[in-house]
């Protein structure tokens, strides 16, 4: 599998990642052989097997609906880069 | 060309839990920004996420109330994208297992029709925030973000294709909006965002069977939106293909201000939201108990009772629906039918009189100023002659100001029907003999006179004077006398 | 005193042959003259650390002291701690302060345990020789040209030096297993579920575990002990009882039946290791085990899989580090998605923004199949080889890393060869089964790792064994030069 700039200039952008025009090439070679190796994956015949997503055989737990948790605003907002009356704020959104 | 249209909708309806669907952090809604965001809520590292067992038994009466099945295993999944209200950069959603599958509601149409109309699944996710766009924040440039929303259990209900005009599709997101209040998973209030729209709509010319390109219009928050909208979008649709353009499938948004829908540019980018079964959530797995158990104290269901109305009651399907609008409702029409023993009188009574008083005054049944108990005697008043219809609506008038009850308000203000025959034959005399001009005029043929002198009647009598009564004896003594 | 074991240091505190304090002290000293040579610590939190042990030393005193009252010890800088920088190895966190405890953190200050600091390691985990750490790579005690494995690699090199009693780390892959081998030291990472994610920051949650780096099998066992168990705040811990591992250890082991899986001695596994790890399989023999050849035909799979699922989940996990509401945001923003765009990439390091771009990769739309649920797939025929083993053995063995500690550097540039180091190791991940690495007989002044891997919830086995070994040999005494 060979990943060319366009590929990966998508999957940058999916992965919202700035990327420098001249290392384009670098993670194109990396990539690509990241999924030779992972195309070892074909050898193996998988039809009938069902996908396993978790190594747990267990049900999820639920919880009961209660309220726990009090504002901590103050403390969650000490860490934030920018915020404004109680608000995180980002450029502007533009819907 | 003649075209069809062709909606389906996705309706995403807040679940009234107390707490969010992944964390313990309060859903009332109105708090200050960010105050009801907990870490979990905020994405925070190394949180992780615990389901609320009450939005589970919530969407689980969904399921049962509209027939479906509902998922003995499903999955959580995350939908990644990036968005500032999106605090991980993921939705955790169902997606290949939703919790419940196929199935269906039916509507009442104006004309009495009744049609199914297939919801394909319901499934159970969290709420993004909100972002506020107020030029002076940061000093211009900025959005603010809110995450308080974030979080908040929602259930997408997804419907089949199956509506084909705006009308049928208000009728159904109405029916939907019924059921949420009618099971009590839902507060449905639409000004606070519990019960949002998307269409999917689309024109295919009539007869033929694949569907036409479709267009979403996102995030419809009222019934009369959803039908202008869409009535919109059909005609730009049409406009589009028989000016011989193509319309390419986007989401679009309703600008009610313009009354128009236009493209979310924002949102035109192929979207890849890479699905995939969220590693912190195993599969939920429901037991029957747990079934059993959420369903149990589930009231009889909406349609049911439009069925039973019709048929115990004899009502028309198009009353029978209304009187099921909401529980409320159904429960007031019953206490009336029941008490006054005559259903069909209180149903024009409630879907007319009662109706037209409670929409004047913009209130709900159950704030309703005149309870079903003094509905039911003022009916019974009718019933036994007391009260004409006219007389009956100035009683009601007076229960409605809160001048008591149907017999304080008929002793007090004297509005008994005269039924008294010597009494109206010595009055109706009286006017016959005052007005010897008519009584010619109707003698020579014109029966129009009639009328007028009915009209005396009823004012000399103050309205009171019976009127069935009123017209045989008229009818009598203008008889030409031979 | 740095010598001493766990139950040693806690006899002596009860005895108040030194105090807490003293001894925090000591292991402070220690590292402000040692860890220079080494970088294992990203945090030193030496004042918070002291009134710690002070507070141990008075409930010593009064008698309400917890089973690690006083034990100095390091964490994972992975696990938030309250008002300690927790950075994960990046620069996206070299600003975050969690408001929170992890469970992990919680229990084992509940038990009474100092915390000297926060360990370097693979930046977000995502590495096997700690040279993406944001901090500056980790070096190997016993040869300072040497990398000491990852991603717990300070962890590992800490407990080494005898910076620490022990220290907590995280294995996704073997970043566990795979530095207690390089450093000689003894690591153990429990099965899925058994220690609580919560408050540990996230790689790849279907395999992530939190596990312990100790000098010895019993000093796992007395940090398990406090660390196990349920926890409501994760959905995926397990509810299953939490026995007495230390009770556990010295159980007769004669009987017991170990499989030596063929796939794990075949070629790439240096012909040393390898003579290491029979010497000491023999050892056990010796002890009344039985040895017999077993086959987990997919094994050779592993890395692959592991590949497509450890990036995907972690292609979404670090979504949220965009700069909004905490860790590093880019200077003047053009617009949102330059926010996003140079908050993330200024954050991550190399390998982290490989590895995000491969699980974004695999997860798009048109190779979701191909990659990500195949991967789904063999990853059930993994787990199927393991359990159908466990049916006729108790203990899987085998080395936990087909060479010795590789020189700073080596592999930096070849990411697949860096993968590959972890061949032996994934798989027990992947099937979210016990494994521990022990050390047995060096290869030229080098460690060796011996890997021992359990079916789920046989902690106590594997410590069980472990110590059992080590009461017969002295490999995991041995110290290196210069850190005695």
């Amino acid at each position: 599998m060979s990943l060319d700039a366009s590929d990966i200039e998508k999957i940058a952008h999916l992965a919202r990642l700035a990327i420098a025009p001249e290392s384009i090439e670098r993670y194109a070679v990396d990539l690509s052989n990241i999924l030779d190796l992972v195309a070892r994956m074909d050898a193996i015949d998988t039809t009938g097997v069902t996908p396993m997503a978790h190594p747990l055989h267990m049900s999820q737990r639920l919880r009961a609906d209660r309220v726990v948790d009090s504002d901590q605003r103050e403390l969650f907002q000490s860490i934030a880069p920018l915020t404004e009356d109680g608000l995180y704020l980002v450029p502007k959104v533009i819907d | 060309m003649q075209w069809e249209t062709v909606i389906g909708l996705e309706i995403h309806t807040q679940l009234a839990t107390r707490s969010k669907i992944f964390s313990g952090a309060a859903t009332a809604f109105g708090a200050a920004p960010n105050s009801q965001a907990c870490a979990i809520d905020l994405g925070l590292p190394g949180v992780l996420p615990v389901l609320n067992a009450e939005a589970v038994r919530l969407a689980v009466r969904f399921g049962k109330a509209i027939g479906a099945s509902v998922a003995h295993r499903s999955v959580f999944a995350r939908k990644n994208y990036f968005y500032p209200d999106l605090p991980k950069g993921y939705q955790i959603s169902q997606y290949e297992l939703p919790i419940v599958g196929e199935g269906q509601v039916q509507i009442v149409l104006a004309d009495g029709t009744v049609k199914s109309i297939g919801v394909t699944r319901a499934h159970l996710e969290e709420d993004a925030g909100k972002s506020l766009h107020d030029d002076r924040l940061g000093g211009g440039g900025y959005s603010g973000i809110d995450l308080n929303r974030a979080g908040t259990p929602l259930l997408e209900i997804v419907s089949e294709p199956d509506m084909r005009s705006p009308q049928e599709a208000v009728a159904y997101a109405r029916k939907i909006h019924q059921l949420v209040r009618w099971i009590g998973i839902s507060d449905g209030n639409m000004q606070e965002g519990s019960f949002r729209i998307d269409a999917n709509v689309s024109i295919r010319p009539h007869g033929q069977m694949r569907f036409g390109t479709r267009a979403e219009i996102k995030n419809i928050n009222s019934f009369r939106f959803l039908e202008r909208a869409i009535q919109f979008e059909v005609e730009r649709q049409i406009e589009v293909l028989e000016g011989g353009g193509t319309l390419v499938q986007e989401t679009r948004l309703y600008d009610a201000e313009r009354d128009e829908t236009r493209s979310m540019r924002s949102k035109e980018e192929a979207h890849d939201y890479r699905y995939f079964p969220d590693p912190d959530l195993l599969p939920l797995e429901l037991d029957a108990a747990f079934i059993v158990d959420a369903v149990a104290d589930l009231p009889e269901l909406p349609d049911v009772k439009r069925e039973r109305f019709h048929t115990q009651y004899d009502l028309g399907e198009y009353d029978a629906s209304q009187l099921t609008a909401s529980r409320e409702l159904a429960d007031y029409f019953e206490t009336v039918a029941r008490a006054s023993g005559e259903p069909k009188l209180a149903a024009n009574w409630i879907n007319g009189e009662l109706a037209a008083a409670l929409n004047r005054a913009e209130l709900e049944i159950g704030q309703s100023p005149v309870s079903a108990e003094r509905l039911a005697d003022l009916l019974k008043r009718i019933l036994d002659g007391t009260l004409s219809g006219k007389l009956a609506k100035q009683v009601f008038e007076a229960m409605w100001s809160g001048a008591g009850d149907a017999d304080q308000i008929i002793e007090e203000q004297g509005l008994r029907q005269i039924t008294d025959s010597g009494a109206l034959e010595t009055m109706i005399a009286a006017i016959v003999a005052a007005n010897p001009a008519q009584v010619e005029q109707y003698r020579a043929g014109k029966d129009k006179v009639f009328g007028f002198f009915v009209g005396q009647v009823m004012k000399e009598s103050k309205g009171k004077a019976n009127p069935q009564q009123v017209n045989a004896i008229l009818k009598r003594m203008l008889a030409p006398s031979d | 005193m740095q010598n001493k074991s766990i139950a040693q240091l806690a006899a002596d505190l009860r005895l108040r042959t030194y105090s807490s304090v003293e001894l925090t002290r000591h292991y402070l000293e220690r590292i402000a003259r040692l860890d220079p040579r080494l970088n294992s610590f990203i945090s030193v939190a030496s004042d918070a650390a002291l009134a710690a042990a002070e507070r141990a030393d008075r409930m010593i005193a009064t008698g309400d002291a917890g089973p690690l009252a006083g034990i100095p010890i390091a964490h994972k800088d992975i696990f938030c701690t309250a008002g300690l920088k927790t950075s994960c190895g990046s620069r996206m966190l070299d600003n975050f302060i969690a408001p929170y405890d992890a469970t992990v953190v919680e229990r084992l200050s509940a038990a009474g345990a100092v915390i000297l600091g926060k360990t370097n390691m693979d930046e977000f985990a995502m590495g096997s020789s700690n040279e993406t750490s944001y901090y500056g790579p980790v070096k190997n005690p016993w040869d300072p040209t040497r990398v000491p494995g990852g991603s717990s690699g300070g962890s590992a090199a800490a407990v080494a030096a005898r910076l620490c009693a022990a220290a907590t780390g995280t294995d996704t892959g073997g970043s566990i297993r795979q530095p207690a081998a390089l450093c000689g030291i003894t690591g153990l990472k429990p099965t899925y579920g058994r220690c609580s994610r919560w408050g540990m920051i996230a790689f790849a949650s279907s395999l992530d575990q939190a596990g312990i780096l100790a000098r010895s099998a019993a000093d796992v066992a007395c940090l398990l002990d406090e660390m196990a168990g349920f926890d409501p705040r994760d959905s995926t811990s397990a509810d299953v009882p939490v026995p007495d591992y230390v009770d556990a250890l010295d159980d007769d082991i004669a009987g017991l039946r170990i499989g030596l899986p063929k796939e794990y001695f075949g070629s790439g596994l240096d012909d040393r290791v390898a003579r290491s790890v029979h010497a000491a399989i023999a050892e056990l023999e010796r002890l009344g085990a039985s040895v017999r050849e077993i086959s987990l035909p997919n094994s050779m799979l592993a890395v692959p899989v592991y590949y497509v699922v450890a990036p995907a989940e972690c292609s979404s996990n670090l979504a949220r580090f965009d700069g909004v509401r905490y860790g590093h945001r880019c200077a003047h923003p053009q617009d949102l998605d330059d926010l996003y765009k140079r908050s993330r990439a200024e954050g991550f390091g190399a390998e982290v923004r490989r590895r995000i771009m491969i699980g974004t990769y695999v997860l798009s739309a048109g190779y979701y199949d191909a990659y990500y649920l195949k991967a789904q797939k063999i990853r059930h025929l993994i787990a199927d080889d393991f359990a159908r083993a466990f049916e006729t053995v108790d203990v899987i063995m085998g080395p936990t890393a087909p060479t010795t500690a590789f020189a700073l550097g080596a592999k930096l540039d070849d990411p697949v060869a860096m993968y590959l180091n972890d061949i032996y190791t994934i798989a027990t991940n992947l099937a979210g089964l016990p494994g521990m690495s022990i050390p047995v007989e060096p290869v030229d002044g080098l460690p060796v790792g011996l890997q021992l891997i359990g079916n789920a919830f046989a902690e106590a086995r594997l410590l069980n064994v472990a110590h059992r070994f080590q009461q017969v040999t002295h490999w995991h005494q041995g110290a290196p030069a210069g850190f005695e």
